[in-house]
């Protein structure tokens, strides 16, 4: 069986070496140190983790402040509440200012399963990408979470990583470089496009396995960067032929609303948007909520042949 | 490097203050919009802090070891450009554009486009926790300048502001100092008719902070106050000055409408004199 990775230890370790060099690097969270595997950042470099306890306006606006007096904090956050709660301080105090703040959205989409909707975050690349300044970005992998997580270290300006806790397997090999802003063909095909990011990702590699199977050759990109989108990848795909995205987020803003606004602008072609579709969840655990929703292989296969029939 | 200290002349500060004032009622006129009562009511702090206190340099505002100062009611930002002008982070010249299309003037201020200007503030309770963040960066980098935040008083009603308020007493933030515009008067009404403050100082006090209390108008005593931080070590400091929402203009004072109405010629013209003629009586 395929050896499958929480993305949230690559991160943790990407972090700790970087800090290791870079002395500017401090971590923000709130008191979310074991939901951020963050213990080993505390350890090493206690005096570099500032954690404000419960609040996550206030998480945002110290990390403006810590940014402009010249560090780089990597704040850390159950997604939902990062983003949800602090969004006018990530518009005004992050995009608005230009203040050079990573913030790390963790256990993103319907990881939280059964906790509930108040647990999901489903909206959260909706709200972020909404938003001028910021770059956004959707690791599929342990190899492509650490390689953006240096990636947002180097780069001067807001980015909002987010990550996951649902275990998935290694789609990039252990050397891979992100791009920011570029999507990554994992696999080539003629006949229509599949575009996933995060945990979406390998399911759209075996589903474009199973749509070989049925005699359809389907291209496969990864998409992580959803701000700024890869337009040329994107007009390139939709040349070719029908696009089905998958993201496991809201079908309204996410991905999908991505590709499309540049799909419709460009080289309009048939599209399916798979993601959550505009309602609560039910309880269930994520495993279950990717099924009742549609995010498998086998209907991403369905969605993929609909379209092409 | 011209760094300006707490010896400057009280008494030119107190002119400059006065210039500040009628700058800020020009430019409302002219944009016709603005908020000229917080204008008035905290350019004796903006300029105790920006010509007499903080230690900047207009020639390198980016200067790593500059002093931080934050304007959380960034509404009040004619003032502020005034301030800037003084201090010669921007030109008077400038001045002239303040709200007009593509200037760098904006209603609020935008530290991408203004020297001097930190945080892009305007929603209500942004600034101290920035401020909070700013000190512990100091706090962090063992490095000696100092972080000020202006607060008005019906932005307290904000939450996040105290959340702050617990974070920077729990870090021991005693390089930052919150300045609270205690005029008494916010957008509608009475700030203790709309949601009460009172008693704001034993309020930050029971948060952990050093209060002291003290007259917003009386320019040695704001020097003074904001040159001695930190009152006690290893606290954060909280001046609560006590104001006059459109201080120096006899029909602004104290006059809720004055929020955001914008003057007629008229009333520009008297309120012109007025000002001088207090700066005249000095």
């Amino acid at each position: 069986m395929t050896q499958k990775f929480d993305c949230r230890s690559a991160f943790s370790e990407a972090l700790c070496a970087l800090a290791e060099d870079d002395s500017r690097i401090v971590a923000v969270a709130n008191d979310s140190i074991g939901s951020s595997n963050l213990k080993a950042f505390r350890s090493r470099f206690p005096d570099r983790l500032v954690n404000v306890g419960i609040a996550e306006q206030n998480m945002v606006g110290v990390s403006a402040g810590l940014a402009n007096g010249g560090l780089i904090p990597f704040v850390c956050g159950a997604s939902c509440f990062l983003t949800g709660r602090a969004l006018e301080q990530i518009k005004a105090d992050l995009g608005y200012s230009r203040h050079n703040v990573k913030l790390c959205g963790m256990s993103s989409g319907v990881a939280y399963g059964e906790l509930g909707p108040t647990h999901h975050s489903i909206e959260d690349l909706a709200w972020t990408r909404a938003i001028a300044n910021m770059t956004v970005i959707v690791p599929a992998d342990p190899a492509e979470t650490a390689s953006a997580v240096r990636f947002a270290a180097a780069f001067d300006g807001p980015v909002f990583l987010r990550l996951s806790r649902m275990p998935v397997p290694a789609v990039h090999p252990q050397d891979y470089n992100f791009q920011p802003g570029k999507a990554v063909e994992l696999r080539t095909g003629e006949d229509i496009t599949l575009i996933a990011n995060g945990t979406m990702v390998c399911r759209a590699l075996d589903a474009a396995e199973a749509l070989q199977e049925r005699g359809v050759r389907a291209a496969v990109l990864n998409m992580p960067t959803v701000r700024p989108i890869d337009r040329d990848a994107i007009v390139l795909a939709a040349r070719r032929g029908p696009i089905v995205t998958v993201e496991e987020h809201t079908t309204i803003g996410g991905l999908g609303g991505a590709v499309a606004e540049v799909v419709v602008q460009t080289a309009p072609v048939r599209m399916r948007i798979l993601g959550v579709p505009a309602e609560f969840a039910p309880t269930g655990s994520a495993e279950f909520l990717m099924e009742h929703f549609g995010l498998t292989p086998r209907h991403i296969r369905d969605a993929a042949l609909t379209l092409m029939a | 490097m011209s760094l300006k200290y707490a010896s400057a002349d009280v008494s030119a500060l107190m002119t400059i203050a006065g210039t500040v004032r009628k700058q800020a009622l020009r430019m409302v006129h002219a944009a016709r919009l603005g908020h000229p009562g917080g204008d008035m009511s905290a350019a004796d702090i903006l300029t105790a802090l920006y010509v007499g206190v903080l230690r900047i340099d207009p020639a390198n505002p980016c200067w790593p070891e500059r002093d931080r100062f934050v304007l959380s009611k960034g509404h009040c930002s004619a003032a502020l450009y005034a301030v800037l002008a003084e201090a010669g982070f921007i030109s008077r010249e400038s001045l002239a554009t303040y709200a007009k299309p593509l200037s760098q003037l904006n209603g609020h201020p935008d530290r991408n486009k203004v020297p001097g200007v930190e945080a892009n503030t305007g929603p209500l309770g942004h600034g101290l926790p920035i401020a909070v963040g700013m000190a512990k960066a100091a706090k962090i980098t063992t490095a000696a300048w100092k972080t000020f935040v202006l607060t008005g008083d019906g932005e307290l009603q904000e939450g996040s502001n105290w959340e702050a308020a617990m974070a920077g007493a729990h870090f021991g933030l005693d390089n930052l100092t919150v300045i609270v515009d205690r005029n008494r008067l916010q957008q509608g009404d009475e700030t203790e008719r709309t949601m009460s403050l009172d008693p704001l100082a034993d309020r930050w006090r029971a948060f952990g902070w050093s209060v002291r209390e003290i007259d917003g108008h009386d320019m040695g005593e704001l020097v003074e106050t904001f040159a001695s931080v930190p009152f006690v070590p290893g606290r954060p400091n909280c001046v609560i000055a006590h104001t006059h929402k459109g201080r120096g203009v006899s029909f602004m004072e104290d006059n809720v409408e004055w929020h955001h109405r914008v003057p007629t010629d008229a009333e520009l013209k008297q309120a012109l004199a007025e000002i001088d003629r207090a700066l005249e009586r000095q």
